[in-house]
C-alpha cells in the first residue's frame, strides 16, 4: 500500500514542479503577501493632512494650530484662504481634514462665553474619520483644559493648596501598555494570519485542480484502472500538498521571525500539532470542491466561493465581535476562525494547550468530520 | 477583421460559458455574496470593546469615571476583576481586550488636588483596536478631567462649567461614518477584479490544455478577431455584474451614488476592459489553468485587496509601498468609484485617474493581441 501511495505522491510532485514557473509562483507570493501585509496593511492613522483656515490670528489661535501640528498625528498641509479652498482641497483628496478659527475665536475665549472651533474631516473613509475626529477632540479638550487651568490659577483668592498641584498638569494621568505587542504594530498581528491563510489557500486550490484537471484531460480514467485504492487515491492527492503547506508555513515563520522580528512566544511543536488539524479541514474542503466540479474553471470559481467568506468571517482583518450575533455564530464553522486564535495565541501570547484546547478540539472536530465526508464522497464518486 | 467570425467567436464563447451553468451561477453570486458580507457583517468600525474593571477605590469617584466609560457605548463591561492577576488572565484568555485598574488612592489623590494615575491595560494583537480603544479611553480621560477642575472652579465660586473652547465637527460627505458608505464603493472594484481574473483565466489556457486550439487555428480567423470574440462575452457578463453591484449597492444597502452614473459605468467599464485583458494576457502567457489562476490572484486580487486604498489608507504605508501602489490600476479606479459614489466629483477632478485607466486598457488589449500567435508553439 505504501508503495502504491509513494509513487503517487511522486507523480504529483512531479507534475506540480514540472513548469519551472509554478516552482516559482508556489514559493515566491507567500514571501510577497507577507512583505505587503508587513508593511502595507496599516490602519494606524499619522501624519493627517490638514488644512489650517485662521480667520483669527492671534497668538491664542496659533498656539492651538501648534498642538495640532505638534500631536504627531496632523501635518499641516495647507493654509487656506476662503472656505472654497478646503472643499476643493477635499474633493481632490490633497487634505482629509481642515481646522476653521472664526475670527471672534480670542474675544470670545478673553469673555469667557465659551468658543468653538470649527473641524471639518472628509467621511469618506469612515474608519479614518472617526480615528481623526478622536484624535481633534481631544487636543481640543486638551487645550480647553489647560485655558481653565490658566483661569483658575490666576484667580486671586484661591488657596496656595488647590493652585500648585493643578498648574503642574493636573488631574489624571493614563498609564497604558499593551499586553503582547508594546509597540501596538500592525505586522505582529498579520503575519501569523497570513501563515493560516497561505495554508488554505495553496493546499486547497493544488488539491481541487489537481483531481479536477485529471478528471478533466481524462487521465482520472487511467488512475482508476490501475490497482490504486479509493484509500490510496486521496492520500496520494493530498499528501503532496500537505508537505507543500508545511514548507510554506516554514518559510513564512521564518521570514516574519527573521526580517520581520514578529517575536515567537509559545511552543513550535503545538504550533505543528495545531496546524496539521488545520491541515485535516482545507484538504478535507479541497477534496469535497473536487467532488462536485467538472472543470477547473468551476474548481476555481468554487474555491473563491468558500475561501473568501472564510477570510472574511475568520476575524483576520475584521473583528469577530463587531459582527452581527447571527454571523458570529456562523464564524464558529470556520475552521480559519479557530486556527488563528491558535497562531496568534501561540506566537503573540506565548499561551499553551491548557488555554487552547479548544480551539484545537474544534478543530480535530471540523477537520475529521469535513475530510471524512468529503472521502466518502469522494469514493463514491470513483465507483 | 469580418464581423461575422467575430460574432461566431463571440457567440462560441457564450455558448460555452452558458452551458457551464455552475460557474455562470457562481459568476453572478460571488459579487452578490461579497456585497451581502460587506454590507451586513464586515465592519472596521471598533466599538462595545470587551472592557474588565479592576476598581480598588470603590468610591463614588472611581464609579464616576467607570460610568463615564461605559457610557460612551465604545466599552462595554464584560466583569470586574477580583484581583490584578485575574484581570491580567481574563485579558489572556480573550475574555476582554481592554482592562482599567483604578488605584486605591484614586479619589483620596483627587480631593488632595495630587495628580493621580490609572492604569489602561490593552491587548496589543490586534494592533489597529487597540489603538483605537487607548484613544477613547484617552479622550474620555481627559473630558473627566477637565469636569473635575470645572467642578473645582465652581466649588472654589467663580468660574464656569462649560469648558471654554468646544470642538465642532462637521464630517462631509458620510455625516453619519457608517463604513459600508466607503467599503461598497471599493468593493466594487474588489469585485470586477476577482471576476476577471476567474473568468478570463482559463479562456485560452483552456484550448491549449483541451487540443481545441487547433481547431481554432485552422479556421480563417484572424488574430484580433479571435481575441476581442473572445473579450466580449466576459465584458458582457462582468457589465452585468457591475451593474448589478452598484443597484445592491445603491438600493439595498442605502449608499448614496452622488455623483454620474454614466460616468461611472464608463470608467469602471473601462477598468473592467483592462482587467479582462490582463486576464487573457496572463492565460496565454501560462497555457496552464492552474498556474494562470495562480498568477491572477497574485497580480491583481492581493494588490486590489491591499494596495487599492480599499480598506488600508494609501496615506499610512511606508512611502517605497505607496509608489508601488501607482503600477497597479485598481488604486485609480477605486479612488473614481469612492469619488464618485461619495463626493460626488466628476472628470474635472478624476481626469488624471480616468486618463490612465485608459492607458491600461490600451496597453492591455495590445499586449494581448501581440502576445497572442496564431500558431502552434
Amino acid at each position: 500500500m505504501w508503495q502504491r501511495i509513494k509513487s503517487m505522491i511522486i507523480k504529483e510532485f512531479i507534475q506540480v514542479f514540472r513548469d519551472p514557473r509554478m516552482r516559482i509562483i508556489l514559493f515566491i507570493p507567500p514571501i510577497m503577501q507577507l512583505i505587503v501585509f508587513g508593511y502595507a496593511a496599516n490602519t494606524d492613522i499619522r501624519n493627517i493632512r490638514l488644512a489650517i483656515y485662521d480667520l483669527d490670528g492671534t497668538p491664542e489661535s496659533r498656539e492651538l494650530i501648534s498642538r495640532f501640528s505638534s500631536s504627531g498625528y496632523f501635518r499641516i498641509a495647507a493654509e487656506a484662504k476662503n472656505p472654497a479652498d478646503i472643499r476643493l482641497w477635499i474633493d481632490e483628496g490633497v487634505i482629509s481634514a481642515a481646522l476653521q478659527i472664526n475670527n471672534d475665536f480670542t474675544r470670545k475665549l478673553r469673555q469667557r462665553t465659551g468658543t468653538t472651533v470649527q473641524i471639518i474631516v472628509d467621511g469618506t473613509d469612515s474608519n479614518t474619520a472617526s480615528i481623526v475626529i478622536s484624535y481633534a477632540q481631544r487636543i481640543v479638550a486638551e487645550y480647553s483644559r489647560l485655558v481653565l487651568l490658566k483661569r483658575f490659577n490666576k484667580l486671586p483668592d484661591v488657596p496656595d493648596r488647590i493652585k500648585r498641584p493643578f498648574f503642574k498638569g493636573g488631574g489624571i494621568e493614563i498609564q497604558s501598555r499593551a499586553f503582547f505587542n508594546p509597540n501596538l504594530e500592525s505586522r505582529n498581528f498579520y503575519v501569523p494570519g497570513i501563515i493560516a491563510l497561505l495554508i488554505m489557500l495553496v493546499t486547497l486550490i493544488l488539491t481541487c485542480m489537481a483531481i479536477v484537471r485529471e478528471r478533466e484531460m481524462g487521465t482520472m480514467e487511467q488512475i482508476i484502472v490501475s490497482p490504486i485504492r479509493p484509500v490510496e487515491l486521496i492520500l496520494g492527492k493530498t499528501i503532496p500538498f500537505a508537505i507543500i503547506g508545511y514548507i510554506d508555513v516554514a518559510l513564512v515563520t521564518f521570514v516574519g521571525v527573521f526580517l520581520f522580528e514578529v517575536p515567537i512566544r509559545g511552543s513550535l511543536p503545538l504550533l505543528l500539532l495545531a496546524t496539521t488539524l488545520y491541515l485535516l479541514s482545507s484538504l478535507g474542503t479541497g477534496l469535497f470542491i473536487s467532488t462536485i466540479s467538472r472543470t477547473q474553471q468551476q474548481a476555481m470559481m468554487s474555491m473563491f466561493f468558500f475561501f473568501v467568506p472564510a477570510i472574511l468571517l475568520s476575524g483576520f482583518i475584521f473583528p469577530i465581535a463587531n459582527m452581527p450575533k447571527v454571523v458570529q455564530y456562523m464564524t464558529y464553522l470556520n475552521p480559519l476562525r479557530y486556527f488563528l486564535i491558535i497562531i496568534r495565541g501561540i506566537f503573540l501570547k506565548g499561551i499553551g494547550f491548557d488555554i487552547l484546547w479548544p480551539q484545537m478540539l474544534a478543530l480535530t472536530i471540523l477537520g475529521s468530520a469535513v475530510f471524512t465526508f468529503s472521502s466518502l464522497r469522494f469514493r463514491k464518486r470513483l465507483e | 477583421m469580418k464581423l461575422i467570425r467575430l460574432k461566431a467567436i463571440a457567440w462560441k464563447e457564450f455558448i460555452q460559458i452558458f452551458r457551464d451553468s455552475r460557474s455562470l451561477a457562481l459568476a453572478i453570486s460571488i459579487p452578490v455574496l461579497l456585497l451581502v458580507l460587506f454590507g451586513y457583517a464586515l465592519t472596521l468600525d471598533v466599538d462595545h470593546i470587551p472592557t474588565v474593571i479592576h476598581d480598588m477605590d470603590r468610591t463614588s469617584q472611581s464609579r464616576d469615571l467607570i460610568n463615564h466609560f461605559l457610557r460612551s457605548n465604545y466599552f462595554q463591561l464584560e466583569g470586574t476583576a477580583r484581583s490584578y492577576v485575574h484581570l491580567q488572565e481574563m485579558i489572556d484568555r480573550g475574555q476582554a481586550l481592554m482592562g482599567l485598574v483604578i488605584p486605591a488612592n484614586f479619589s483620596r489623590d483627587l480631593e488632595a488636588d495630587r495628580e493621580t494615575t490609572i492604569q489602561i491595560l490593552v491587548d496589543g494583537t490586534d494592533a489597529n483596536t487597540a489603538t483605537i480603544a487607548l484613544g477613547y479611553a484617552q479622550a474620555i480621560v481627559t473630558l473627566y478631567s477637565q469636569e473635575i477642575i470645572a467642578h473645582k472652579m465652581n466649588q472654589v465660586g467663580v468660574g464656569s462649567i462649560s469648558p471654554p473652547v468646544e470642538a465642532r465637527i462637521r464630517v462631509w460627505f458620510n455625516p453619519d461614518l457608517e463604513s459600508k458608505n466607503f467599503i461598497i464603493p471599493g468593493l466594487i472594484a474588489v469585485i470586477l477584479v476577482i471576476l476577471a481574473a476567474i473568468l478570463t483565466s482559463g479562456t485560452v489556457s483552456r484550448e491549449w490544455e483541451r487540443g481545441t486550439m487547433e481547431q481554432l487555428i485552422s479556421t480563417p480567423i484572424h488574430n484580433f478577431e479571435l481575441i476581442l470574440g473572445k473579450l466580449i462575452p466576459y465584458l458582457a457578463i462582468g457589465m452585468f455584474d457591475l451593474a448589478l453591484s452598484v443597484a445592491m449597492g445603491v438600493f439595498l444597502f442605502g449608499v448614496p451614488l452622488r455623483g454620474s452614473g454614466l460616468l461611472l459605468f464608463s470608467l469602471a467599464g473601462l477598468f473592467l476592459l483592462g482587467a479582462i485583458c490582463q486576464g487573457v494576457v496572463v492565460s496565454i502567457i501560462a497555457k496552464n489553468q492552474l498556474l494562470s489562476s495562480q498568477i491572477s490572484i497574485f497580480i491583481s486580487y492581493l494588490p486590489t485587496f491591499i494596495l487599492s486604498g480599499f480598506i488600508y489608507p494609501i496615506d499610512n504605508m511606508p512611502k517605497l509601498i505607496q509608489y508601488i501602489t501607482y503600477i497597479f490600476p485598481s488604486r485609480y479606479v477605486v479612488a473614481i468609484l469612492k469619488g464618485i459614489f461619495s463626493k460626488g466629483v466628476g472628470l474635472e477632478i478624476l481626469w488624471l485617474e480616468a486618463l490612465l485607466l485608459a492607458v491600461y486598457g490600451s496597453v492591455m488589449i495590445l499586449w494581448a493581441l501581440k502576445k497572442f500567435q496564431k500558431r502552434i508553439a
